[in-house]
């Protein structure tokens, strides 16, 4: 057991090291330079530009050869320094993503929890009931099959542009202070519900048809049958199938854990949401190198924990990994 | 008289219709016999099986009467033949080493299974135990997962599993086919002594292995092409078998003593036919020797000698 989790750390700790270094190099094979959008932005003298480009490189440390900027990466990482932001001049990257995160956190984790548990709940529904399985798979199909950014925008053109009855854009109420008061919160929970609803229903129609087809398989297997020989009810059959259905499932969750990030970062765009996803949206436009690592940096140990906790689950819930660990027959 | 099986029908339905797997089978099983049921794949002998307890996915019941222990079993309804099953009618099926669910204890599965059925567990565990060990498995096996056990053991442990409860009736479908020869017989020998001791009353044992059966069974039926063909007490299915389609089986296995690349191993010509529409008059027809004009009508089932059955125009 133990030798299983060291070297799990290990296969973590390597993706990690690889996926910073790549999350460092990115931004810079970006066409454009941070020092020039900034400059643009700003009217200066004739002749000024250049003492200031200077300057700015200096301030930002982008002067220094490409492996010393790389050294420095990894030492202001360490002491949890991940730099300025270019684009909010004069803040730490750490606290611009601070004001963002909830936001993101806020979207994604119900969004993909809840996606997982309503999607197998109903597929595995619909495994044994007929009406049902004629309208959760055509369905199922058609939502996992829609991009989020392409549901996303339905939505907000049903929703917000046709009903009017929920905000379109942003992640409260523009202008409205943010307190712990009842207006507020509500403004919260209105601009939070498009974005979650689409990343919702894409998770949830792939969800299900994946556990209806599982259940299928397990309750045509072998042991289904032998219950069904010995007269056991329907009832303890099903609970067998279910379990056994979400084994696989589990793993699925851990692979897509990255994709609905990827998915809800177009989310926050089309929505204007002020989370991770819009903040990478204008690091992008800004080249803002340091910001747009920091993100990345916080998406991959984001999504480097959850596919650990999905590793640990599936130990405990499944006897096989743990037989296979502990070196028993198969 | 432990069981009565008068005319029973069962088909399959595929998409080209009615396959007519078991077509009018007749028989009886005495209290403590142990029946052996062979014939070559694909001759219904599965289907009739597994028919006596539970109809599986596209399996239908057409006609025919079940009696067992002097009562009907209701195996054209699969709700009412619940209560049957595991008390009544048990089986040991044909994947055994499949059948355990992967993700439950052995102990944990039995119990859940026994208190589904309404049975306390308490009372049966420890009787489960000294069953286990009776074919050679330690009681700590309840604590393991199936996959930590051998194919021989989870067979074992079924066996024990599908017993527990003494039924009637223990239906044993191809349990030797993916063992070794070594393990084959003491498998073998496991479901005389469970009959000798009073766990199961009487038993049908379905295998296409004769020589398996010579050894065990008490009365011997084979079946071709969802009919029977004879049926009669071990010894004479082997020894003075009536029935063209018996005596090339018989012929076909091989002896010792004789070297086979002097002689060769004598096989049945052709193929049974298919029994989607199968032929009339005598199913073996195509394939017998001795076959005339007269085959082209069904053969009536005759006593040739007492319990000794045969179903030929050639054997009256």
């Amino acid at each position: 057991m133990r030798s299983y989790f060291s070297r799990k750390l290990v296969t973590y700790g390597l993706t990690f090291f690889v996926a910073v270094t790549i999350d460092w190099a990115i931004p810079r094979l970006m066409p454009g330079n941070p020092i020039q959008g900034l400059i643009a932005r700003m009217t200066l003298p004739p002749g000024a530009s250049q003492a200031v480009t200077a300057y700015y490189e200096k301030v930002y440390g982008l002067n220094q050869p490409i492996w010393h900027q790389y050294l420095s990466f990894w030492t202001g990482l360490i002491h949890g320094n991940l730099g300025q932001s270019i684009y909010v001049v004069g803040s730490p990257v750490s606290s611009v993503i601070a004001q963002a995160l909830p936001y993101t956190l806020g979207l994604l984790v119900p969004a993909i929890l809840l996606g997982w548990y309503a999607g197998n709940k109903v597929g595995a529904m619909a495994a044994r009931r007929k009406v049902l399985d004629n309208t959760v798979l055509p369905a199922g199909y058609l939502l996992t099959a829609t991009p989020y950014m392409w549901l996303a925008l339905l939505l907000a053109w049903v929703f917000g542009s046709v009903l009017r009855i929920l905000p379109l854009a942003g992640g409260s109420t523009f202008g409205m202070p943010p307190s712990f008061s009842w207006p507020f919160i509500e403004s919260l929970l209105q601009h939070w519900f498009l974005p979650f609803a689409s990343l919702f229903l894409v998770g949830f129609g792939g969800w299900a048809i994946g556990m209806r087809n599982v259940i299928i398989y397990e309750l045509e297997a072998d042991y289904a049958h032998y219950l069904e020989a010995l007269g056991a009810p329907q009832r303890l059959i099903r609970r067998y199938a279910f379990r056994n259905a979400m084994l696989p499932q589990i793993t699925g969750l851990a692979l897509a854990i990255g994709a609905v990030v990827a998915g809800a970062l177009v989310t926050e765009i089309v929505f204007a949401y002020p989370g991770l996803g819009s903040l990478v949206f204008n690091a992008i436009l800004n080249s803002d190198y340091f910001l747009l690592q920091g993100i990345f940096l916080f998406i991959i140990i984001g999504v480097l924990i959850a596919n650990f906790v999905v590793d640990v689950v599936y130990v405990l819930v499944d006897p096989r990994t743990r037989i296979g660990m502990q070196g028993g027959r198969t | 008289m432990s069981l009565l099986v008068d005319d029973l029908h069962v088909h399959y339905r595929t998409l080209s219709g009615d396959v007519q797997a078991v077509d009018g089978v007749s028989f009886g099983i005495a209290d403590g016999e142990i029946m052996g049921l062979a014939g070559e794949s694909g001759c219904g002998k599965s289907t009739l099986g597994n028919s006596l307890i539970a109809l599986t996915g596209r399996m239908r019941y057409v006609a025919g009467t079940v009696e067992l222990d002097g009562e009907e079993l209701p195996i054209g309804v699969p709700d009412k033949m619940v209560p049957y099953r595991f008390r009544s009618v048990s089986l040991i099926p044909q994947y055994a080493m499949s059948a355990l669910n992967p993700t439950r204890k052995i102990g944990k599965l039995t119990t859940e299974l026994l208190r589904s059925r309404h049975v306390d567990p308490r009372a049966v565990l420890p009787e489960m135990v000294r069953r286990l060990e009776l074919v050679q498995l330690s009681s700590d096996i309840l604590d393991r997962y199936p996959i930590e056990l051998s194919g021989g053991m989870k067979q074992r442990t079924v066996m024990v599993l599908s017993t527990l409860l003494n039924p009637s009736l223990l239906i044993a479908d191809e349990i030797t086919s993916a063992l070794d020869v070594s393990t084959q017989k003491a498998v073998a020998e496991m479901l005389v002594e469970f009959r000798t001791r009073g766990f199961v009353k009487s038993m049908i044992v379905i295998t296409h292995d004769l020589s398996i059966l010579y050894q065990i069974a008490d009365t011997i039926m084979i079946m071709y092409a969802g009919m029977m063909a004879e049926r009669a007490s071990a010894n004479t299915i082997v020894a003075a078998p009536r029935h063209p389609y018996t005596k090339m089986l018989i012929a076909s296995l091989p002896e010792t003593g004789v070297r086979f690349d002097e002689s060769r191993l004598a096989g049945i010509q052709g193929r049974p036919p298919s029994l989607l529409g199968p032929p009339r008059g005598c199913r073996f027809r195509e394939r017998c020797p001795v076959a005339y004009e007269r085959c082209a009508e069904v053969p009536p089932v005759i006593e040739v000698a007492p319990g000794h059955l045969v179903a030929c125009w050639r054997a009256g």
